[in-house]
C-alpha cells in the first residue's frame, strides 16, 4: 500500500473539532498522596485529523489516553472538560458513555495478543463487536462489513475464522485496529501501537495509521514515545511532560523550530541514522506527587531563569502557531524584575539520573 | 532496625477494610492463647496434672467455683490449668511440626523445581500421593508408627502432623521455583558463573517463600484440629504426660451424660478460638500480603477547583 | 563456506565463531509425542561464521526471531551448541564442561536487556556486583568490597556509598543498567556482549549509557557484541555490523560501507523503515511485505524471499508463496473471492514446503483462467518467473517451481553479503 503524502489531509477548512478537551485532570489516589499524572491538559483535535502525543515514560500519556475514554482504575479522578461533537463526555452517565465507546469512540492498545479473546475466532470477535452497537445487522452483513474493514488492514478474508493465535504479531495488530475501526468511530485513541513491534512491521502498522485519514476520516490521537513515528504519521504534535503539554503545534514547525526546552532536548537525545554527538537530559522526570513549584521542567533546564522556579509558565501561541507554555517565549509583561536572571541550578548527578 | 518494624507493619498500615480486621482480630486471638502458653507456669493457677493443693484433695467433677473457675475433670485436675496448659502443648507441638515442613519441604521443592528431570517427577509423585490420602488417617497410621518408635512425646506426634502438611509446601515453592528460575536475573547468576547451589540459595530462595508464611499460619489452624482429634482417639499424648485438649474432650463424652458441662465446654471452645484466630492470621495475610488480592488504602483524591479558564483556542487549520 | 572477513589481519582473533548452530527442539502436542513423531526444530543460529577482534565493536543486527541473542548467549555457553565450535583462548566453548565453562565466565560476560528483571530483587547493589567475585573465589567481604567501591566508580554510580546498600526497587532504570555494567566488568572481562542494552531505557539516558559503554572500551581494553535491532544506535557505536535474518548471517562489513551502500534487500529495508524525526522525511514506500516468518519452517531457498522487494527467479519459490499470492489477490477490494473461492479450494495445505503446489478443487481450465488473471493483475511479480510448469492434474492443476540452495555469504566490494543479486567476487578458495 503506498501513500502519497503530497495529498493534504482535509483540515485544511475550518472546522468543528471532533474532541475539545480543556483543563483535563486525572489523578491517581496512592497510598502517599495523589499522583498528578495528567494535570490541566487542554487539546483540540479536528476531524480526519492525527494528533500525536509524545513524550517519556511517565510523563502522564497513556493516563490520558485512558482518562480520555473512561478506562481509569479506582481510586482515579478525572476533572476538566471533554465536548465530543458539543457532549462532555466527562459528565455522562455510566451506560450513555458505554454505548459511545466502540461505536464514536475506538481504542487501540499496545499488545494486541492480550487483548483479543484467545477461545473466540475472528468472527466472533466481530459479531459480538458489532452486534452490540447495531443488533439489526444480519450475520452477512457483519461478515460484509467484517471482511471489508479486514481487506483495507490486509487480511485476507481466508483468514477470517481463524483465532488469534494463529496469526503474527503485526496481523494481530492490524485485527486489533480493524476490530476498532469497523464501527467507524469518529475518534480513535492508539497507545503505544507499535512498540511491541519489529521494525519493519512497524512501518507497515505506520503506514496503515497514514491511511486511516483518507480511508476512514477518523482522528486519531497517537500515543508513542518515538519521535520518529510521530514525524512520519501525524499532522500535529503535543509534547507532554510531568503531566502537562508543554509544546504542541503542527509536527514540521515544532519539529524545526522548537520553541520548549524540552522539546529541543528530547530532539537531541533521539538517536537516528544521521546522530553525530551523543546527547542526553540530565536529570530525571520529577515525582508526580509533588511537583516542582513553577516550571516543572526547571531543575533540568539548561536554560532556566529566575521566574522559572517561582512562577508558573502561561500557556500562550507560539510563534507559527499552536501553544508553548515557556517563560522564554514569554509573556514578558509578566515576568519580574530579576526574574530573567539565570537560575542557579543545583547539580544533576547520577543519583538523580532517570 | 526501623526497617523491619516498617516491613512488619506493612500489613496494617498500608490496607483497608475486612482484610485488615481479619488480621487484627486473628493476632489479638492468637496473641491471647500465646501469652498462655508462654506464661503458662506463672498464668495456671494448678499444675496439669495436679490434683491436690496443700494436702487438699481436688473434687471429683467439681462445679465452677472461685477455687476452680472452669470446674474439675474426673481425675480431679483443674479444668482451667489444663486449658491453659493445653495451649503450651498446642503450640509446641503445631510450631515444631510446621518448622520441620518448611526445613524439609522447602528445600526438597526448590531443588525439585529447579532441576526437573526424573527427581522432580520422583518427588512429585511421592508428594502428590501423600497429598492424595485423606489426611487425618495419615495422621493416625503415622502417630501409630512414630509413637511406637519414640514414645507419646510431643516430637512424635509433631513429626506425624509434619507428614500431611509437607506436601504443600513442596508444591508451593516447587511451582513458584518453576517460573522463578526463567527470570534474566537467574540467567544473570549463571553468566556470572554461578553454581547451582548458589543460585538456588541466593537467587531462587528469598523469591520463592513468600506464600510459606500465609501457608504456615493456615496450616498451623488445621494442625491444631488434627492434633485434637488425634487426642480425641486416644492417640498420641497421654493425659499424665502433657495437657492435651482434645484429649480431655474425650473423657468430657461419658461426662455430658450426668450433666456435667464444664469439662467439655472451655477445651472445645480453646480449639475453636484459636483455630478461629490462627485461620483469620492466615487469611488476612493472604488478602494483605499477595499483591493481586491487596486492597490498599488509598488516600482520598482532592482536586482543587480548576483555576481561571485557559485562553480559548482556535482551530486547528 | 565463506572465509573470513579480514584474512590479513595482523592481529589474531579474540574469539572464532566457525559454523555454529543452535538449534531447539519444539516438543510437539500429545499426539506428535504418542507416534513418536517430531515435531520440528528450530534453527535459531544456523551456520554462522564470526571472528572477533581484540576491542573491535561488532553488532549484530536484526529483528526478532533472527537469532542474534541465542548467538550472544552462545557466546557465553548459556546455550549450548548444535554444531559447529566457538574457539575463546584455543579452548572450544561448545565442547567444554560446565566447570569449566564456569571458570571462563570471568572473560567472557553479558549486559542485559531489561534492567528491571536483570537485577535479583532481593539482593543489595553491593551483594550483586559482589557476587560475582563471590562465585569466582574471592572470599573476603573485605577484597570484594573493594571490587564492587572500584566497580561502581567506573560507571559512574558516585558517591558510592550511597549505592551500595540500595535495593533494585529503589533505583531508576538508568541506575539499574549502570549496576547491571558493574556486575559485568568487575571480574575484569575481555569481551563484553550487550543484549540491546538501551532499548528498554529512556530515550534521555541512552545516550548517557552507550557513553558509558564507549568510555569503558577504552579504559578497560574491552571487545563487544552489540546486539540490537536497532541500526541507529548501531551506527554510532559498532565498527562492524553483521544484519541477521532467521539464524543466518545475510550481510557482514565495516560500518561505514554497510550504511553507505546497504546491498542486501533485507539491509535497505531495515535502513528505510527506521523513523526519522526529520519530518521532510517521506514514508516509505518500497517496504517488505509479509513479516518474519516462522523459525520452525523457515522459507525454501533464501529466507528472505517471500518479503523481498528485488526478488528473482532464483531465490527459490515454493507453494506458500502461491498462497500467499492467492491470499494477496483477495485481499484487493475488487477481487470475487466469493466466486472464486469455491473454484480454488482449500490453501492449508500449501503450507507444507514443497517446490510443487497442487491446488484447485473447481476444474483445470477454471483454476488456470484464475491464476492467468491473478498474473495479469501484477505482471511484476517475480514469483511466476520461479515457476518451471503448470500441469493440469485431477480438478486442478499443479505448478511447479525452481529449486534454490539458501545464497552462501560471497564478498562484493566490501562486505559480505547472502544473496544471489551479488555474483561472487571473491578470490580466497572458500571451504566446501
Amino acid at each position: 500500500m503506498t501513500i502519497d503524502l503530497t495529498d493534504q489531509p482535509v483540515t485544511s477548512l475550518p472546522q468543528e473539532p471532533v474532541i475539545s478537551a480543556r483543563d483535563v485532570r486525572v489523578w491517581y489516589g496512592t497510598t502517599r498522596g495523589a499522583i498528578r499524572a495528567v494535570d490541566g491538559v487542554s487539546f483540540d483535535l479536528a476531524p480526519g485529523e492525527t494528533l500525536g502525543l509524545v513524550g517519556e515514560s511517565g510523563c502522564g500519556k497513556s493516563t490520558l489516553g485512558r482518562g480520555l475514554m473512561g478506562l481509569l482504575p479506582d481510586g482515579a479522578k478525572r476533572d476538566g472538560e471533554v465536548l465530543f461533537r458539543g457532549q462532555d463526555i466527562f459528565k455522562l452517565s455510566p451506560k450513555a458513555a458505554y454505548r459511545l465507546r466502540g461505536a464514536e469512540l475506538g481504542m487501540i492498545f499496545q499488545e494486541p495478543l492480550t487483548r483479543l479473546n484467545p477461545l473466540m475466532r475472528i468472527s466472533q470477535h466481530f459479531e459480538e463487536t458489532i452486534k452490540q452497537h447495531e443488533p439489526r445487522l444480519s450475520k452477512d452483513e457483519i461478515r460484509d462489513r467484517a471482511l471489508e474493514v479486514l481487506r483495507l488492514m490486509g487480511i485476507p478474508p481466508t483468514r477470517y475464522r481463524s483465532y488469534p493465535h494463529e496469526f503474527s504479531g503485526g496481523m494481530r495488530q492490524r485485527l486489533m485496529i480493524a476490530l476498532a475501526l469497523v464501527l467507524r468511530p469518529a475518534f480513535v485513541v492508539a497507545d503505544e501501537p507499535t512498540t511491541a513491534l519489529d521494525v519493519l512491521v512497524e512501518a507497515q502498522i505506520v503506514q496503515i495509521l497514514n491511511d486511516l485519514r483518507r480511508n476512514f476520516q477518523t482522528s486519531l490521537l497517537l500515543i508513542t514515545h518515538n519521535v520518529g513515528i510521530v514525524a512520519e504519521a501525524c499532522d500535529r504534535v503535543a509534547v507532554m511532560y510531568a503531566g502537562r503539554i508543554v509544546e504542541q503545534g503542527k509536527v514540521a514547525d515544532v519539529f524545526k523550530n522548537p520553541q520548549h526546552p524540552y522539546t529541543r532536548e528530547l530532539l537531541r537525545s533521539t538517536i537516528s541514522l544521521s546522530t553525530t554527538g551523543l546527547h542526553y537530559i540530565e536529570g530525571a522526570p520529577p515525582d508526580l506527587v509533588d511537583p516542582p513549584d513553577g516550571c516543572r521542567f526547571h531543575p533540568r533546564c539548561p536554560e532556566a531563569m529566575n521566574v522559572c522556579a517561582s512562577k508558573n509558565p502561561v500557556n500562550l501561541e507560539r510563534p507559527g502557531g499552536g501553544r508553548v507554555e515557556c517563560w522564554l517565549v514569554g509573556p514578558e509583561d509578566e515576568i519580574p524584575a530579576d526574574g530573567k536572571q539565570p537560575l542557579k541550578q543545583q547539580e544533576l548527578t547520577v543519583a538523580d539520573e532517570a | 532496625m526501623r526497617g523491619i518494624f516498617r516491613t512488619l507493619a506493612r500489613p496494617f498500615t498500608e490496607t483497608a477494610g475486612l482484610a485488615r480486621w481479619m488480621l487484627v482480630a486473628g493476632v489479638i486471638l492468637t496473641g491471647f492463647f500465646v501469652v498462655c502458653a508462654v506464661f503458662a507456669p506463672w498464668v495456671a493457677p494448678y499444675g496439669f496434672a495436679q490434683s491436690s493443693a496443700h494436702g487438699v484433695q481436688f473434687p471429683k467433677l467439681g462445679h465452677p467455683s472461685s477455687d476452680h473457675w472452669f470446674g474439675t475433670d474426673r481425675l480431679f485436675f483443674d479444668v482451667l490449668s489444663r486449658v491453659i496448659w493445653g495451649a503450651r502443648t498446642a503450640l509446641e507441638v503445631v510450631i515444631l511440626s510446621i518448622f520441620v515442613c518448611v526445613v524439609l519441604g522447602v528445600p526438597l521443592g526448590i531443588v525439585s523445581g529447579f532441576y526437573g528431570g526424573w527427581l522432580d517427577r520422583i518427588l512429585v509423585l511421592v508428594m502428590d500421593a501423600l497429598y492424595a490420602f485423606p489426611s487425618f488417617l495419615l495422621a493416625i497410621v503415622f502417630s501409630f508408627l512414630l509413637t511406637n518408635l519414640l514414645g507419646g512425646t510431643v516430637l512424635a506426634v509433631s513429626l506425624s502432623l509434619s507428614v500431611i502438611y509437607i506436601p504443600q509446601y513442596f508444591r508451593v515453592v516447587r511451582n513458584t521455583t518453576l517460573s522463578a528460575k526463567e527470570a534474566t536475573y537467574v540467567e544473570a547468576a549463571r553468566a556470572i558463573g554461578a553454581s547451582d547451589f548458589a543460585i538456588m540459595r541466593r537467587y531462587l530462595f528469598g523469591n520463592v517463600i513468600q506464600s510459606v508464611p500465609v501457608l504456615g499460619t493456615l496450616n498451623a489452624a488445621d494442625a491444631i484440629l488434627t492434633l485434637a482429634g488425634l487426642g480425641f482417639l486416644g492417640l498420641g499424648i497421654q493425659s499424665t504426660d502433657a495437657a492435651e485438649w482434645g484429649h480431655d474432650l474425650n473423657r468430657a463424652l461419658a461426662d455430658a451424660g450426668g450433666g456435667v458441662w464444664w469439662t467439655g465446654l472451655y477445651p472445645g471452645l480453646a480449639i475453636v478460638l484459636l483455630v478461629t484466630g490462627l485461620t483469620l492470621v492466615g487469611e488476612g495475610l493472604n488478602e494483605t500480603l499477595n499483591p493481586t488480592l491487596r486492597r490498599r488504602r488509598l488516600l482520598p483524591v482532592i482536586m482543587p477547583p480548576r483555576e481561571s479558564a485557559t485562553p480559548q483556542h482556535e482551530e486547528p487549520s | 563456506m565463506p572465509t573470513k572477513p579480514d584474512t590479513s589481519s595482523e592481529t589474531s582473533s579474540l574469539v572464532e565463531v566457525r559454523d555454529l548452530s543452535v538449534h531447539f527442539e519444539l516438543r510437539g502436542g500429545t499426539l506428535a509425542r504418542l507416534f513418536g513423531r517430531d515435531s520440528g526444530t528450530i534453527k535459531a543460529v544456523d551456520g554462522v561464521n564470526l571472528a572477533l577482534r581484540p576491542g573491535e565493536v561488532v553488532g549484530l543486527v536484526g529483528e526478532s526471531g533472527s537469532g542474534k541473542s541465542t548467538l550472544g548467549r552462545a557466546f557465553l555457553g548459556l546455550v549450548p551448541a548444535t554444531h559447529g565450535s566457538i574457539h575463546l583462548r584455543d579452548q572450544d566453548l561448545a565442547t567444554l564442561s560446565r566447570r569449566k565453562l564456569r571458570k571462563l565466565r570471568s572473560v567472557v560476560q553479558m549486559v542485559f536487556q531489561d534492567p528491571n528483571a536483570a537485577l535479583n530483587p532481593s539482593m543489595t547493589v553491593e551483594e550483586a556486583v559482589g557476587d560475582a567475585l563471590r562465585v569466582h573465589g574471592m572470599k573476603s567481604a573485605r577484597d570484594r568490597r573493594a571490587g564492587v567501591v572500584e566497580a561502581l566508580e567506573r560507571v559512574g554510580l558516585s558517591p558510592v556509598e550511597l549505592f551500595l546498600s540500595k535495593y533494585p526497587r529503589d533505583l531508576s532504570g538508568g541506575q539499574k543498567q549502570r549496576v547491571v555494567i558493574a556486575r559485568a566488568i568487575v571480574l575484569n572481562p575481555e569481551l563484553l556482549v550487550a543484549d540491546e542494552p538501551v532499548s528498554m531505557l529512556d530515550m534521555s539516558v541512552r545516550a548517557k549509557i552507550l557513553q558509558l559503554m564507549l568510555d569503558l572500551k577504552t579504559d578497560l581494553g574491552l571487545t563487544y557484541v552489540y546486539i540490537t535491532h536497532d541500526l541507529a544506535t548501531a551506527k554510532y557505536f559498532c565498527d562492524r555490523i553483521a544484519i541477521m535474518y532467521l539464524g543466518r548471517i545475510v550481510e557482514i562489513g565495516p560500518t561505514e560501507e554497510i550504511f553507505a551502500h546497504p546491498r542486501h534487500p533485507y539491509t535497505k529495508a531495515l535502513l528505510a523503515a527506521i523513523p526519522d524525526a526529520d519530518p521532510d522525511r517521506m514514508v516509505p514506500r518500497d517496504l517488505p511485505r509479509g513479516e518474519i516468518p516462522d523459525a520452525a519452517d523457515p522459507p525454501l531457498g533464501c529466507a528472505f524471499h517471500p518479503r523481498c522487494p528485488e526478488a528473482i527467479a532464483a531465490c527459490g519459490w515454493e507453494s506458500r508463496d502461491l498462497r500467499a499470492l492467492v491470499e494477496e489477490h483477495w485481499t484487493r477490494a475488487d477481487a470475487a473471492y466469493d466466486e472464486e473461492r469455491p473454484v480454488i479450494g482449500d490453501l492449508e495445505h500449501l503450507d507444507a514446503p514443497s517446490t510443487s503446489a497442487t491446488i484447485g478443487t473447481g476444474g483445470s481450465a477454471a483454476v488456470r483462467a484464475i491464476l492467468d488473471r491473478i498474473k495479469d493483475e501484477d505482471t511484476s511479480e517475480p514469483l511466476w518467473s520461479g515457476v518451471t510448469s503448470i500441469e493440469d492434474s485431477g480438478s486442478g492443476v499443479t505448478v511447479h517451481f525452481e529449486p534454490a540452495p539458501p545464497p552462501a555469504l560471497r564478498r562484493s566490494g566490501g562486505v559480505e553479503v547472502a544473496c544471489v543479486l551479488y555474483p561472487d567476487e571473491g578470490t580466497d578458495h572458500s571451504r566446501s
